[in-house]
């Protein structure tokens, strides 16, 4: 049993690295998207404020009119997705065969999962391999969905690269034998701390790779922005594969969208690893360095969520601050697991 | 200089009541700065950035060994690391000054929206906008029902949904209904950040009013918690003096551990009978013991006072017969990092019987060494090849000499004083493997004989006056939280006329149907996502029996699919 899942596991490595592959294939392949009206709109409007130096109120309905653009700017595309007669067809074809890929990696490493659990007679997340496997597993779950709803298949390549970065290290570096876990472990908490932290992390995931995306989008629109004059400049722009990334209203909308459901998750997963906290160490809380970075970043997910919400810091500030949560997240995954000596270092990193 | 100079003479002379006014405004921009949302934002990202190293240095409230061998192997960061705080981050002045400007904020944020809040639970729900068609959502309906009899069909059937509902009429007999829902959104959002400051307060309660205490304590042997001197480390809160703590007793009979066929441990516990409520030490109802079996994550709960299971190890005993024929027993905890509970200490015996004051110094015993539970030899090195105690094994270095108790330095109790061996006053007589029963004589004719074992576990007693309140606010932090993120602030206005009263602005669909034409808009306050489906609901109130199915496509086509997919995925 525990063979078969390790098998089982090389082969959901494989097919990420192949979906990922496809993936970048249709990305490389698809057709340039434009920034839409509202984007440059507002980048003009604001040219308009930064080179004049006088301000010019936005009329009063104009957010209202904004959102009303950018939701339909969104229907736009995805009709475009549907006409296929610009673009040349193995792209497509390329990403299909990547969705159905990733499909294909989640449910085998689903049984890996499964199996791994039976062969340990326990919850198979235990140690850092089981962790990352099953956060592999959660993080593609998510990401089908967000498909599923947003149809932005360009995303899928970024979204790729962590997961079979993780499937990787989880494969290689992380990997160890089946076996039971120390007392401390034995918990019904484990259940409900676990499962929850590693599915709001592979969530979190998803939100993070769209905010990047958003970063990389929005530098490249600025700068489509500047070019806007000289053709050449613009269709030399217009070449490069930034230009297909999803607008930036998409971007923003997938970002947001996960992390709002990922953040009460983690919130939650937070509370009740300071529940098993007091029932196992005596104290709920106790600013051990895992729990000191989980409130890091808890602090910076709260921050995206309020800077969504304030002038000034909406768009890029947020994006980065969703990233830098994200990257909390990994560095106390891999760094607080593997260097720094806490109360959780019982990773067993093989 | 006389730039400055001049730019002071250019400043206006300040009248008395014009600098009453503009420290006021001082005062004002100031706190409008601290409660502004970039403020609040800075301040977050500060606590963020100023917790790092509380993760990253060692902590001297979690492990002291290690921030002092950080500090000795740094020894020019290091002290002033220390010195700035580095090593104890959330006890810090400065981590303090983070956090209260936060909460000074938070709470300079919240009492306006609590005012504001208030305010709009008592206000009607906002006038019809003139024109709903700029609305994000926007429909038209033609009726054939009398606008005054839509109108308050619609205005019922809003509130039997729990909807806000004000019906105002415009000349021309025009009727208009407005409509807002969602308010809980805001009551989420409030109770979230209450939670968060009853979470500090809290968290103080239990820093102020709280204490732990461990101690290491031999099966077989009983501990009572009367006062802090009962423990080997004892951490008050600011305010505990060790005076008023609710004394416990506890009898430790057995202890047990369970290994994997390959050493992994699996369950440790202990057999213990516990007493709480009367003073062991005035001796009331001493016969009263409750029996307990203490295990990992299974702790001890009476009324505030907590007591864990931390640890455990070995303690060797050996029998020493001295030159003079007397006897004496002794043994001292074992400590061990590893997983086959391989074990370091010392056993020391600083009162020879039969040594005078004089040659006390010369005469003191010292076995350093290793206990191995399962011993296995590589050669002369003795090793453990299992935790459990199926063939224990002793691995000493024997000295004779002076301890250096004396000295003044302090002495761990598992090793000894490595600078009495290199100065010679403490020599080393031999080194040998002993297992149960076997006896090695010494040069003087004593003889030591490794008798056994017992058993030690390391207990910690809790108490936390403030974390059921913690938890509570825990729990509503989380229900606000997810109220906030899910609900969300609404609006819908219906304009009901007459098709004849609409001016030229009528977009074509009023002609078409009844002589009733209703229009509809709506607008979700902070996210669209998942008010499309919910709209179109609403829009159909308009007809008696709501939408007909056929009509769906007559919907306004902004309340697209992708919206109605959406919905679900906040949920």
């Amino acid at each position: 049993m525990a063979g078969f899942s390790d098998l089982a596991f090389q082969a959901a490595m494989a097919a990420y690295v192949v979906a990922l592959i496809c993936y970048g294939i249709e990305f490389a392949a698809r057709r340039a998207m434009d920034p839409t009206q509202l984007e440059v709109a507002s980048r003009e409007h604001r040219l308009v404020r930064a080179g004049a130096g006088a301000s010019e109120p936005l009329p009063a309905d104009r957010p209202l009119h904004g959102r009303h653009i950018d939701e339909r700017d969104i229907d736009d595309e995805l009709d475009d997705d549907l006409d296929e007669g610009p673009r040349t067809q193995w792209g497509p074809l390329f990403g299909r065969a990547a969705v159905v890929l990733t499909v294909i990696a989640a449910l085998v490493n689903a049984a890996s999962v499964v199996t791994r659990g039976i062969a340990a007679g326990r919850l198979p997340l235990g140690n850092m391999y089981e962790f990352t496997s099953f956060l592999c597993l959660a993080a593609t779950t998510c990401w089908l969905v967000v498909l599923a709803k947003s149809k932005e298949r360009a995303l899928g390549f970024f979204v790729m690269i962590p997961v079979a970065i993780l499937a990787f290290v989880a494969g290689t570096v992380l990997w160890i034998q089946a076996g039971p876990v120390q007392p401390s472990l034995n918990s019904y908490w484990k259940w409900i701390h676990v499962t929850t932290v590693s599915a709001s992390g592979s969530v979190l995931l998803v939100s993070g790779a769209a905010s990047a995306m958003y970063l990389l989008r929005h530098r490249f629109d600025s700068k489509l922005l500047v070019a806007r004059t000289d053709a050449t400049a613009t269709a030399r722009l217009q070449a490069s594969s930034l230009s297909r990334l999803p607008s930036l209203a998409a971007l923003d909308k997938i970002a947001y969208r996960t992390a709002i459901v990922a953040f009460p998750v983690y919130t939650f997963a937070v509370i009740a690893g300071a529940l098993w906290a007091e029932v196992a160490w005596g104290r709920y809380w106790g600013w051990d360095p895992k729990e000191t970075v989980a409130f890091v970043s808890w602090v910076f997910y709260a921050g995206y969520l309020h800077a969504r919400a304030t002038s000034g810091w909406r768009g890029a500030r947020a994006a980065w601050i969703n990233v830098v949560g994200f990257a909390a997240i990994v560095f106390n995954l891999f760094f607080v697991n593997m260097v720094i000596t806490g109360l959780h270092s019982y990773a067993g990193v093989g | 200089m006389t730039t400055v100079t001049d730019d002071l003479d250019r400043v206006p002379p300040v009248t008395p009541p014009g600098r009453g006014r503009s420290v006021l405004q001082f005062l004002r921009n100031t706190w409008r700065g601290l409660t502004s949302m970039r403020t609040a934002l800075i301040l977050l990202f500060l606590l963020a950035l100023a917790s790092m190293p509380g993760a990253l240095l060692p902590q001297w409230s979690l492990n002291q060994t290690r921030t002092r061998e950080y500090i000795e192997a740094n020894p020019t960061w290091g002290p002033i690391a220390n010195a700035l705080g580095l090593f104890e981050v959330f006890a810090s002045p400065w981590y303090a000054a983070i956090y209260l400007s936060l909460f000074l904020s938070l709470v300079g944020c919240l009492l306006p929206r609590c005012w504001d809040f208030a305010k709009q639970l008592r206000a009607e729900p906002v006038r019809t906008p003139r024109n709903l068609a700029r609305m994000p959502l926007h429909t038209v309906h033609p009726v054939d029902d009398e606008p005054q009899v839509v109108a308050d069909r619609v205005e019922t059937a809003l509130r039997r949904k729990h909807w806000r509902v004000v019906r105002r009429t415009e000349p021309g007999g025009v009727h208009t209904v407005s409509a807002e829902k969602g308010y809980l959104r805001e009551v989420g959002n409030l109770v979230f950040h209450f939670s968060l400051l009853g979470l500090l307060v809290a968290v103080a309660i239990g820093k102020l009013f709280g204490y732990e205490g461990s101690v290491i304590t031999r099966v077989g042997a009983e501990f009572c918690s009367t006062n802090p001197s009962q423990y080997d480390n004892f951490r008050p809160g600011l305010t505990v003096d060790g005076t008023d703590m609710q004394p416990f007793c506890v009898d430790l009979k057995t202890f047990d551990a369970k290994y994997s066929d390959s050493g992994q441990p699996l369950d440790y516990s202990v057999g213990l009978s516990y007493q709480f409520g009367s003073d062991p030490a005035t001796g009331v109802n001493t016969d009263h013991f409750d029996p307990y079996l203490l295990r990992v994550n299974e702790p001890l709960r009476m009324n505030g006072e907590r007591l864990y299971l931390l640890g455990h190890g070995y303690a060797p005993e050996v029998q020493i017969t001295f030159p003079d024929g007397q006897t004496r027993t002794a043994s001292a905890n074992f400590i061990s990092n590893d997983p086959t509970l391989l074990s370091s200490g010392a056993i020391k015996i600083t009162d020879p019987p039969g040594a005078s004051l004089q040659d006390l110094t010369q005469r003191q015993l010292a076995l350093r060494g290793l206990f191995a539970p399962t011993a296995f030899l590589h050669g002369e090195i003795m090793t453990s090849s299992y935790p459990a105690a199926t063939k224990p094994g002793l691995a000493v270095a024997i000295y004779r000499g002076d301890l250096g108790l004396e000295t003044g330095r302090s002495q761990s109790i598992y090793s000894i004083d490595e600078n009495q061996v290199s100065t010679g006053k403490l020599k080393e007589l031999e080194r040998v493997n002993l297992y149960i029963g076997d006896t090695t004589t010494l040069d003087d004719g004593t003889k030591i004989t490794f008798t056994g074992y017992r058993q030690w576990v390391s207990l910690q007693t809790s108490y936390d006056p403030g974390q059921t309140a913690a938890l509570v606010f825990a729990i509503t932090l989380l229900g606000g939280l997810m109220v906030s993120l899910t609900i969300k602030r609404r609006r819908v206005w219906f304009r009901v006329q007459t098709s004849s009263t609409v001016g030229s602005s009528s977009d074509g669909q009023s002609s078409s149907g009844g002589g009733t034409r209703v229009e509809v808009g709506g607008l979700a306050r902070t996210d669209q996502a998942g008010y499309g489906s919910e709209f179109s609901g609403i829009a159909a109130l308009v007809y008696p029996q709501g939408l007909p199915v056929a009509q769906d496509d007559d919907l306004h086509p902004q309340s697209s699919s992708s919206e109605h997919d959406d919905d679900g995925e906040e949920r």
